[in-house]
């Protein structure tokens, strides 16, 4: 294996492990306060439940979340001090807001997780509203740094040395509308349908469960709107990267040549040396509508580049496919789940709809670490977009097979522990409602 | 002072609030992994709920900091990155370790303090012998800055020289590794001084009381071995820290804060004995800072050399102004929601 290689599989598996824990520190926090909300509405105690039950798997999540993106902020200089020597002064403005909405997140969560029998019900829920706003704002922030990789602007190359550096300019780059709404929408709605999943599994066994009941209809609140929307924006990435990012689009949907009324292409495998794709359905016309609004228009395809500067065209497609299906796939259980409450019908005893969500539990972060993959993967060979190749941005340093293979170990026990901590937390929940003693069971009084 | 000096002198207050709030955070575990005598099981329960609320916060200055460097003094930060690789590793490695075992702990258990939460136990150990491993590699990192370390591995790395003499052989040094066990054992003291003040019972304050007066005396120790060290293994910083302008009345600051400290210890003045342990700790830092100013990195790397572009300074100065302006106010709502009581039972 390449330093290279090690480099990039040591950051793709610390993004892949950190994204799961980030979406859900922005999209839990918004559960949690609806509930919380509703008890206090209502004054029915079994939404404080709810509350009090989520909160406690956010804090492992969100811990779990902090410390891994705190690797990542490392490992922009461990990996890529080159990247880092170039993009810092253009770039770092995001990151610097960032730090800031994190702080915020990280200090009200604080007191929210150990204030309940400290602060007013009013204080409690604000701190619970200030950790959902400054979650999603990080996330933005974030998004805004990435997508400026795909788009760069806000600098001038004279000669190979930067220029008329202005950071707003670079934060407000061609990419980042699209990809700062598509990315928050699939937070929600990957949690969302998470933890619909799970709750619409166990409704199966008992459709009566009033706890279950409830967390189900919170989490669909929240998970089905954004599961609708999602294709919209998928529809305005789709348009940007048809006109900033060509070839992107044009390994996503495996088109190999330049073409007029352009077909949509689903599944097959891309043959690259023989630049076709096997075994797929093609949809008439359906690519250039979708990129361009209008059936004729010409795509540009993978022949508009020489091909050092192609990615990975069936990583790519195969990821793009999987983040679609998974993601029609949500958005239809959401209408089908909206018809349904609409007509009144109860969604509990609905058993064919609580089999389909239970079956979508993963399928949102599933869909995310797709989505992820094709947006990472369909910029090489680039890390800054047609300015700076991956290969000119790795470190000097020698053997990092070795780290590579440490985080790797690190994050699959991680992995392993959070997965059981939570199974348990899961298995643990209906009954009866245990209020005390949740937060810090065996502190002393 | 340029726009450049402000804002590395804000880093540097980021790193500052790291070393006392979130450096006390491993001194706690580290006292976790000390826990003896009668009252072992509530010191543990003790220092659990004093991280707990605030942990996550306190860890945050730390990622201020890393971002305020790469974004203003992106050279600096893509040297560090290259130089220190290994060692900031394995500091990544501590602080995944010791953020996650910590919750896993806290909040993995059954709840209920039955039988089930002694299985727990264990991620208790994983998190105190990460607070013991962290705190001496980033002491250690600190070191090699201190030392000019990173410029003798870059002239290394430019002559083309062996792994060890340019990725090893510049942060491994009796120096440096005296500078590891000097940030242990600082931020032992910060957390055991703090402590005193969480404790709601009497024997309970005296424990981390005897503790605190041991880290404190043994700080004395460490330190001295470090200036003898730095005689040899850092002169730019030994230099600064005796011929400057300013280096008698600061070494005067921190010998009378650390001997206040010390005193009410002794006469139980808890309050005070807390903000004078937080006064030493920031003055040698600000001591070390200064020893080495103008350089970012010594001993050839200067704040002006590594600084971005004025327009990018311009701007993070004000976001932080922004940000200063919901942190505060939320940072202070934090504590004098978990750390008010405690203290004005016993100040």
């Amino acid at each position: 294996m390449s330093d290279l290689l090690a480099a990039r599989s040591q950051m793709g598996v610390s993004l892949a492990f950190h994204i799961v824990f980030a979406v859900v520190g922005i999209a839990m926090p918004l559960l949690m306060v609806i509930a919380e909300r509703r008890w206090q509405v209502t004054g029915h105690a079994i939404y404080l439940d709810l509350a009090k039950r989520w909160a406690r798997g956010t804090a492992i999540l969100f811990a779990v979340g902090a410390v891994s993106g705190t690797v990542l902020s490392f490992e922009l200089g461990l990996l890529w001090p080159e990247f880092m020597r170039f993009a810092g002064p253009i770039i770092g403005m995001p990151f610097s807001l960032e730090g800031f909405a994190f702080f915020t997140e990280a200090i009200f969560l604080g007191v929210y997780l150990y204030g309940w029998d400290r602060i007013s019900p009013r204080a409690h829920l604000g701190a619970g509203v200030a950790v959902a706003v400054s979650g999603a704002a990080s996330g933005v922030f974030v998004v805004i740094a990435n997508a400026w990789m795909n788009a760069p602007a806000g600098f001038t190359l004279v000669a190979g040395r930067v220029t008329a550096v202005n950071p707003l300019a670079a934060m407000g780059n061609a990419a980042a509308l699209s990809q700062t709404i598509h990315m928050t929408l699939a937070a929600y709605a990957a949690t969302g349908f998470a933890v619909a999943g799970i709750h619409a599994f166990l409704l199966l066994k008992d459709p009566a469960n009033a706890f279950h009941r409830r967390a189900l209809e919170i989490a669909l609140l929240v998970g089905a709107p954004a599961a609708v929307l999602q294709p919209l924006s998928g529809d305005l990435s789709a348009r940007h990267l048809a006109r900033h990012q060509p070839l992107k689009l044009a390994a996503a949907e495996a088109l190999f040549r330049t073409q007029q009324g352009a077909p949509l292409t689903l599944g097959g495998w891309p043959d690259v040396d023989a630049r076709e794709t096997r075994f797929a359905v093609r949809v008439p016309y359906a690519l250039s509508l979708l990129a361009f609004h209008d059936p004729h228009a010409a795509v540009q395809g993978l022949d508009a580049a020489p091909r050092d500067q192609w990615p990975n065209v069936p990583a790519v497609h195969l990821s793009f496919q999987l983040m679609v299906a998974l993601g029609t796939y949500l958005a239809l259980v959401a209408l089908w789940a909206g018809w349904l409450a609409w007509r009144k019908r109860d969604l509990a005893h609905h058993r064919p709809l609580m089999r389909a969500l239970a079956l979508a539990t993963p399928m949102g972060f599933v869909a995310v670490e797709a989505g992820w993959l094709v947006t990472e993967l369909g910029r090489q060979p680039w890390v800054i977009y047609g300015v700076m190749r991956t290969a000119d941005a790795v470190t000097p340093m020698p053997g990092l097979i070795v780290p590579f293979l440490a985080f790797t170990l690190l994050y699959c026990f991680l992995g392993v522990i959070v997965s059981w901590l939570l199974y348990r937390q899961i298995l643990r929940s209906p009954a009866l409602p245990e209020w005390r003693g949740f937060y810090m069971p065996r502190r002393a009084e | 002072m340029t726009l450049a000096d402000a804002l590395a002198g804000i880093t540097f207050v980021a790193l500052n609030g790291y070393a006392l709030l979130g450096g006390a955070d491993f001194g706690g575990g580290v006292w976790d992994l000390l826990a003896r005598g009668p009252r072992k099981a509530r010191q543990r329960e003790l220092i659990a709920a004093a991280i707990g609320p605030v942990w996550e916060a306190n860890h945050v200055w730390l990622i201020l900091a890393l971002v305020l460097l790469f974004t203003c003094f992106p050279p600096a930060f893509a040297r560090l990155g290259t130089l220190l690789h290994i060692p900031l590793s394995l500091v990544l490695i501590g602080i995944v370790l010791r953020g996650s075992a910590f919750t896993f702990w806290r909040y993995g258990g059954a709840g209920d303090g039955g039988d089930g939460d002694e299985t727990q136990r264990h991620w208790g150990v994983v998190f105190a012998v990460a607070s013991l491993i962290t705190p001496l590699l980033l002491g250690t990192a600190a070191g090699a800055i201190a030392a000019g370390a990173l410029g003798r591995g870059e002239a290394a790395r430019e002559a083309g020289a062996g792994f060890v003499a340019v990725y090893v052989a510049p942060w491994l040094t009796p120096f440096t590794v005296t500078i590891g066990v000097f940030a242990l054992v600082a931020f032992a003291f910060l957390a055991a001084v703090y402590l005193t003040l969480e404790a709601r019972e009497r024997d309970l304050q005296e424990d981390f009381r005897r503790r605190a007066l041991g880290a404190g005396a043994a700080l004395f120790a460490v330190a001295l071995l470090a200036l003898l060290l730095a005689h040899r293994y850092a002169p730019l910083v030994r230099d600064g820290l005796i011929v400057a302008r300013w280096a008698v009345p600061l070494h005067a600051a921190t010998a009378a804060a650390a001997l206040t400290a010390l005193a009410a210890l002794w006469r139980r003045r808890w309050r005070l004995a807390r903000a004078a342990a937080g006064a030493q700790v920031s003055l040698i830092l600000w001591g070390w800072a200064l020893a080495q100013y103008p350089m970012l990195l010594p001993p050839d790397l200067t704040i002006e050399e590594a600084a971005a572009p004025a327009v990018t300074l311009r701007l993070v100065l004000g976001a932080l102004g922004l940000g200063a302006v919901v942190l505060f106010p939320s940072l202070a709502y934090l504590f004098r929601v978990f750390k008010r009581a405690e203290g004005a039972a016993r100040g």
